[in-house]
């Protein structure tokens, strides 16, 4: 039997603001505990929400970018579950009406395109975090409480683990771009729940589905999604039911590993929150946040293309992220050639950052050094050969390439007054390349250049030298 | 009428626990509360809208600029039975079936 998959993803994502959703208290990360807080965070009797609208704004900046319509009359709800880390013993959340619904972003796998929906969106308030201890007791830090969250719906689109994958992708990407939130899972401002069901192909109903938790990685979602449409598939032929269950990713093993199975649907007893006055999103707002929103990827993508004359290829890598697509655009704003901007990002920067383990915005490379180096190049002032140790001392420490030049004597030599004398010296001392060069053999050639670097300490400038050496030797 | 396992149910969503008579006793109680809000349903309420707010006030928002209020952490901590570094010690909360929003 064949079975057709269907998966569905919660993301989680905070919200770049200086204070909590519903509190004035800050937003911080890795404060010492429970000093980011208040008495509206820590749920004290009396105290009275108010709405960060800053929040609200991100948020619906979010919700433009992936397509959405935000919804124009909304409130926030109750949702009521108990729990060490929600000192309330409720959530603030939008539950009936929601920021806004139907969005969509376009996806690529392969070079297949599919526009996958966003069921809805909606702000909500974080909880705070729970440590727990091998002395059988748990601690609670309340500094993240009431940061600022946007939940993000799949609708069931999602067919398969590389297609969640890309949704993910694309779903940072954009998000990032708005510069609504840092979206790093590894420090959870991006968090995911996914959940996952199979059925016979051409089946009406959806199959049981499974949730899966504890993913660290988007690559943790694919590895985790693979196990359990696998598992999946060998429950329902050995003729057995999948149920509803909660399961974990287990990194070491590559598994997924039952958590719990549910009893019945969660009862979070919603009703609208009293503590908040309702709210009529006004449509100038909208359009306000809507023309704030920043050039994403995919157009800055085709701009590459398009006006700049970057290869397709080159033009997807540099609006990966958009610490690597704004540089870009600093470089050129600096005066620097597009295309070697292009070419020294991708080429020597990121084999840099990857050999040593660093975010661009780690090192000390700035835009402006990176273009005057560019342009020392192209003017002839320094060897490619010479840049890329100019290079490694700009981005390691930071000097200006061109008062490093000028210290170290790095100037390339262009002058044929100059070169002439060293160039016809050397072929005098080396009748036999002149032979075997008259003889056809062009590795003589090869051996001449080297000979006139190694006299110039590498600063001759190789094309003025091939040109005068090939007028030489054929004189001779 | 609100049956003793919908009041065990609620109190259970509440970490509450209860004994039999406890249970028999609330369940009377809350049928009566449940009974003289009933009464609310005679009038007839067709065509109009849910109330949410017992205001007309809308789209108040708070700017966003932290506010320090002077309360410290060892005076926010006061009322928490035990801390530890500055942590809310609680009984272990490994996942029985409560996860986080």
């Amino acid at each position: 039997m064949n079975f057709e998959t269907t998966i569905g993803l919660e993301v989680h994502v905070e919200l770049k603001t200086n204070t909590k959703m519903f509190s004035p208290s800050p937003v911080t990360y890795g404060a010492a505990s429970n000093t980011s807080t208040n008495v509206i965070d820590f749920g004290f009797p009396g105290v009275l929400p108010t709405v960060n609208r800053e929040a609200y704004r991100l948020g619906v900046m979010v919700a433009l970018a992936l397509h959405a319509n935000v919804t124009k009359s909304t409130h926030f709800d109750r949702k009521n579950y108990f729990y060490p880390d929600n000192p309330k013993a409720y959530q603030i959340t939008q539950s009936e009406e929601p920021l806004a619904r139907d969005g969509w972003i376009e996806i690529d796998v392969n070079g297949r395109k599919k526009k996958i929906g966003i069921e809805e969106l909606h702000v909500e308030e974080d909880a705070g975090k729970n440590t727990h201890g091998d002395d059988g007791y748990s601690y609670v830090d309340l500094n993240r409480q009431g940061t600022p969250l946007i939940e993000i719906v799949s609708k069931p689109d999602i067919t398969s683990p590389d297609e969640a994958y890309a949704y993910l992708e694309q779903l940072r990407r954009t998000i990032q771009f708005t510069g609504a939130s840092d979206v790093k899972m590894e420090e959870g401002s991006m968090r995911v729940d996914t959940n996952i069901s199979i059925r016979p192909i051409g089946s009406e109903t959806l199959g049981v589905k499974a949730e899966l938790k504890n993913l660290n990685s988007f690559n943790h979602v694919r590895l985790g999604l693979a196990f359990e449409e696998k598992r999946q598939a060998e429950v329902l032929m050995a003729g057995d039911q999948v149920r509803p269950e909660t399961r974990r990713f287990d990194e070491s093993s590559g598994e997924t590993i039952l958590m719990r199975v549910k009893e019945g649907s969660d009862d979070y007893r919603y009703f609208p929150e009293p503590d908040l006055p309702a709210f009529e999103i006004e449509d100038d707002w909208i359009e306000e946040i809507q023309a704030a929103i920043p050039e994403m990827p995919d157009k800055r993508r085709e701009r590459y293309i398009d006006q700049l004359g970057i290869p397709e290829y080159d033009a997807g890598v540099l609006t990966l992220t958009k610490e690597m697509s704004d540089f870009f655009e600093e470089t050129i704003a600096h005066d620097a050639d597009p295309k070697l901007a292009s070419n020294w990002l991708m080429g020597e920067v990121s084999a840099y950052l990857n050999a040593n383990k660093l975010d661009l915005l780690d090192t000390k490379l700035t835009p402006d050094h990176l273009a005057i180096m560019i342009k020392l190049i192209q003017d002839g002032t320094i060897s490619s050969k010479i840049a890329k140790k100019v290079f490694q001392e700009t981005i390691k420490n930071g000097t200006d390439p061109k008062a490093w030049v000028e210290k170290k004597g790095l100037i390339q030599e262009s002058d044929p007054a100059v070169l002439e004398p060293i160039i016809t010296a050397i072929l005098d001392d080396n009748e036999q390349s002149i032979i075997d060069f008259k003889n056809g053999k062009d590795r003589a050639v090869g051996f001449l250049v080297g000979q006139i670097m190694k006299q110039t300490h590498g600063q001759a400038n190789p094309k003025v030298v091939n040109q005068i050496l090939m007028s030489e030797l054929n004189k001779r | 009428m609100i049956s003793k396992d919908q009041v065990a149910h609620v109190a259970s969503l509440a970490r509450l626990s209860f004994s039999d008579a406890e249970l028999n006793q609330f369940t009377k109680q809350l049928d009566q509360i449940i009974d003289m809000e009933n009464q609310l349903s005679e009038v007839t309420t067709e065509g109009v809208k849910p109330t949410t707010h017992i205001t007309d006030e809308i789209n108040v928002f708070r700017e966003d600029v932290v506010v320090d209020d002077g309360i410290s952490r060892d005076e926010l901590l006061q009322n928490v039975p035990e801390t530890k570094d500055g942590l809310i010690k609680v009984p272990s909360i490994i996942d029985k079936g409560e996860v986080d929003a």
